[in-house]
């Protein structure tokens, strides 16, 4: 059998063991004897409880007394004591036990926290729904804590009436509740060229997903009356320092296009544009404009300074794409994931996130071989439209190198690209859109790394 | 409306007539609903308050002019401690000059981004297409902590400026609402810019293909890239970046990764330890939210001196607090250099205070 060095995984004709199926550890490795052995072992109960308990065993060892385990024979504190009362906490905060799972910032990516980002720790999230305090963060010129009674959302350009809404307003209007991604466009920009971040938080840690609750902009649009002959685009702008503005083509506006207040049964988070937002589902974030002031009806684009000087994607041939709105289809595995250990040998529930600019998700599929052998995992349910999707699929890991990918499938059938992929066609100086598979190396000692393997 | 065509013609005439009666009724729909009449009638004066947007076509620029010599003290004065005397500096933000030559005015493409010359930073002027993208950004955004201050005529001097730093225009230009569609004929990244329309359209097909291959996909892998080791703990120590439970932990990243699987279980596995709490006034966030970070890194000068810098300077000093927290509000220059640090008006005094105490605590 062949190895690649650098891999020490085996490859190439001679490699005939069928990795990528959930088969019982003891089969995978073991010689015929060995097997016998197993199989004996495993038709006494106690023998597989041992077999496969072994490591924990192991893990848990100072704490067994001869008669049991201290956490269970010796009655903790809080078995025995008094707690604590109703509203000791007045906001509801997280166990102190999950303080490691914070936003946080990527040491020396950008060098003024107003003009920044903070990364989503989605190697310790659950289902598709981001909790409001984990939600990722970028600003353009730092966030604000705006007083909603003296909010007020403009409509003007191309509309038969030039109109003017305070919240009040807003939130009398019919509303809606749905559930989308909103993915920055430079999500895992920094591995164009090559590895550059260790963990999943920080290479795909630029997403969120929520429950979104606000009117569609396109009842909004239809009382101020646009120019249906004239009208091609809008432009949203907030009420920042920065004033963001984005250029919204009229179809996505007149479409899906939300302007939102609620975010997971609360007010939008400060951070994320309270006490008005624009929702653009499938597109980049930098369009879901926060602190939303006015809406433009227009017939050109605006060229505006992130869409000119920034979210531009530089082509192997040194042109820019420019308006590169959409972000394709795209998954990765957040447990297990870079950064992470396994603690022993055995059984893994892989799980991770699929999602896409362009509807439902389909299918994943998932290698835990580098790619060369695939297994379709399940889909938590229901698929939301252009939302986050769960999924998970059994692994037993035998101690051996192994590498572990996702693979996307959305509702048009495209198929998520490997990194060189996407490199032969767009070269590696973007900084924007890559939806490349994602490769997680485990190494014998159980340690997870980021590698880039096609 | 469909019809199906075998149906009786004394029912066809009366899906036509319900037709028109529903069709009749949408053309007047967006009266009639009613929730129409929810808000008020923006004025004149509101939407010009608030429109302030300047497209490509220059549509929205109002009328005005700045030469570069305005544009020179303006940029001094406002702009210089973050950008740069020359637009050119790298600290605080990515260049905005640079990278651009007369043979770019000509051609209208930056010749630095093509493959292979590997150009260190891409600055703004070396990838932006259009001059009113440049106009409409400094107006609305620029001061970075006063924007939208500056006067129409002042927003054309700078870029006046910047537009002469670039030598796309000479050192006695004034530029003007007049002449602003002459300098967009010089831009040197002008043709630079590709509509490619599967990434804008939410029905497009992307340019980049694969395949669901299920069995044997690829015969030999190719590892292109991984981490190297002494990048293992550039993003902190993993450990304290997973959750305490679970089947699986951070890896200990300040420390060598370890042989065996068993050894990594021995460091990793038992009993959890609760993550340290946070305690005391957040002045880390105070320096955050005050933009003091914008120009004192927290060892290193970037623009002002280093937090710690300054808490060696007045060591041991008595009266370091008082000083320092009137310092802090007032600003000042020609104690650190030439570069003068605004006036925090903003900031309250128990918040100055607090900053004040925290340097002369040693700024840690």
């Amino acid at each position: 059998m062949s190895v690649n060095p650098e891999l020490n995984v085996p490859v190439g004709s001679t490699f005939d063991q069928p990795i990528g199926r959930v088969i019982a550890a003891p089969e995978y490795h073991l010689s015929a004897e060995g097997l016998e052995t197993a199989r004996k072992a495993r038709r006494s109960f106690m023998g597989k409880a041992l077999a496969m308990g072994a490591g924990v065993a192991a893990s848990t060892k100072a704490a067994f007394a001869a008669d049991g385990e201290s956490a269970i024979l010796e009655l903790p504190e809080h078995t025995k004591g008094l707690g604590q009362g109703v509203t000791a906490s007045k906001y509801g905060q997280p166990s102190k036990w999950e303080a490691n799972l914070q936003r946080r910032e990527s040491p020396g990516l950008t060098r003024v926290p107003q003009a920044s980002v903070s990364f989503c720790p989605l190697q310790g999230l659950f289902g598709i729904i981001t909790p409001n305090g984990l939600h990722f963060e970028r600003h353009h010129q730092g966030w604000w804590d705006i007083d909603p009674s003296k909010h007020r959302l403009m409509v003007n350009g191309l509309v038969k009436r030039e109109r003017v809404f305070t919240m009040d307003d807003l939130m009398r209007l019919p509303s809606v509740s749905r559930i989308h991604f909103i993915e920055c466009g430079a999500n895992t920009g920094p591995e164009w060229g090559n590895v550059a971040l260790p963990t999943v938080q920080y290479t795909h840690g630029m997403i969120s997903c929520c429950e979104y609750t606000g009117v569609m902009l396109s009842t909004i649009l239809e009382m101020c009356g646009i120019d249906k002959k004239k009208a091609k685009f809008v432009l949203a702008e907030g009420a920042d320092g920065s004033s963001m503005t984005r250029t919204i083509p009229m179809d996505r506006a007149m479409d899906d296009v939300m302007v939102a207040w609620g975010m997971n049964g609360e007010m939008l988070r400060p951070e994320n544009g309270y006490p008005l937002r624009l929702v653009v589902p499938g597109v980049q974030g930098v369009s879901w404009v926060k602190y939303l002031r006015r809406i433009e009806v227009g017939d050109q684009p605006w060229a505006t300074k992130d869409e000119a000087v920034h979210y531009i994607d530089l082509q192997p041939d040194g042109q820019h794409r420019q308006y590169t709105s959409i972000q394709e289809c795209k998954s990765v595995i957040t447990t297990p994931s870079g950064g992470q250990t396994l603690l022993d040998k055995g059984y893994y529930n892989v799980t991770g996130l699929a999602w896409s600019g362009r509807g439902p998700i389909k299918r994943v599929d998932v290698s835990v071989d580098g790619g060369r052998n695939w297994r379709t995992a399940r889909l938590e349910g229901p698929v939301q439209n252009k939302a986050l999707t769960r999924f998970n699929i059994d692994w037993v890991w035998d101690g051996k190198p192994a590498i572990l990918q996702s693979r996307a499938i959305d509702s048009t059938g495209y198929v998520q690209p490997k990194i060189n992929q996407l490199r032969a066609v767009r070269g590696t100086r973007s900084i924007y859109h890559n939806n490349a598979i994602q490769s997680w190396k485990v190494s014998e000692n159980g340690e997870v790394s980021n590698v880039q393997v096609y | 409306m469909q019809v199906q065509p075998f149906i009786h013609t004394m029912k066809l005439t009366f899906s036509t007539i319900a037709a028109g009666v529903v069709l009749a009724s949408a053309s007047n729909a967006w009266a009639a609903k009613p929730w129409n009449d929810i808000g008020r009638d923006a004025t004149k004066a509101e939407v010009a308050a608030w429109d302030i947007d300047v497209r490509p076509d220059f549509k929205g620029l109002p009328k005005g002019a700045g030469s570069v010599d305005r544009g020179v003290e303006v940029w001094e004065a406002q702009c210089a401690s973050c950008h740069g005397i020359f637009g050119e500096s790298n600290e605080v933000f990515t260049p905005i000059i640079g990278g651009t030559t007369a043979q770019d005015i000509e051609t209208g493409h930056v010749a630095n981004l093509l493959p292979g010359k590997n150009f260190p930073q891409r600055t703004t002027i070396m990838k932006v297409a259009t001059v009113s993208t440049l106009w409409d950004y400094i107006n609305r955004a620029m001061p970075w902590n006063a924007p939208k201050s500056l006067s129409t005529d002042d927003v054309y001097a700078v870029l006046a400026y910047l537009l002469n730093l670039a030598e796309i225009v000479p050192a006695d230009y004034v530029l003007s609402n007049d002449n602003i569609a002459q300098v967009q004929e010089r831009m040197p990244n002008r043709n630079g810019m590709t509509f490619f329309k599967p990434l804008w359209d939410i029905n497009g097909k992307g340019d980049v293909t694969n395949t669901a291959c299920m069995k044997d996909c690829v015969s030999e892998l190719t590892l292109s890239s991984s981490l190297p080791d002494f990048a293992r703990d550039a993003h902190g120590n993993n450990n304290e970046q997973n959750r305490v439970i679970g089947p699986v932990r951070g890896a200990v990243t300040t420390e060598p990764a370890p042989k065996t699987l068993e050894k990594a279980r021995e460091k990793l596995g038992g009993p959890a330890k609760a993550p340290q709490a946070e305690g005391g006034p957040d002045v880390k966030s105070l320096l955050a939210s005050n933009s003091c970070t914008a120009c004192h890194g927290m060892a290193n000068k970037i623009v002002g001196p280093g937090f710690a810098e300054i808490a060696s300077k007045y060591k041991g000093q008595a009266d370091a607090h008082t000083y320092l927290s009137s310092k802090i509000k007032a600003g000042g220059v020609g104690v650190w250099g030439s570069v003068p640090m605004p006036a925090q008006a903003q900031l309250s005094d128990g918040d100055a205070s607090a900053i004040a105490q925290w340097i002369v605590d040693g700024a840690k």
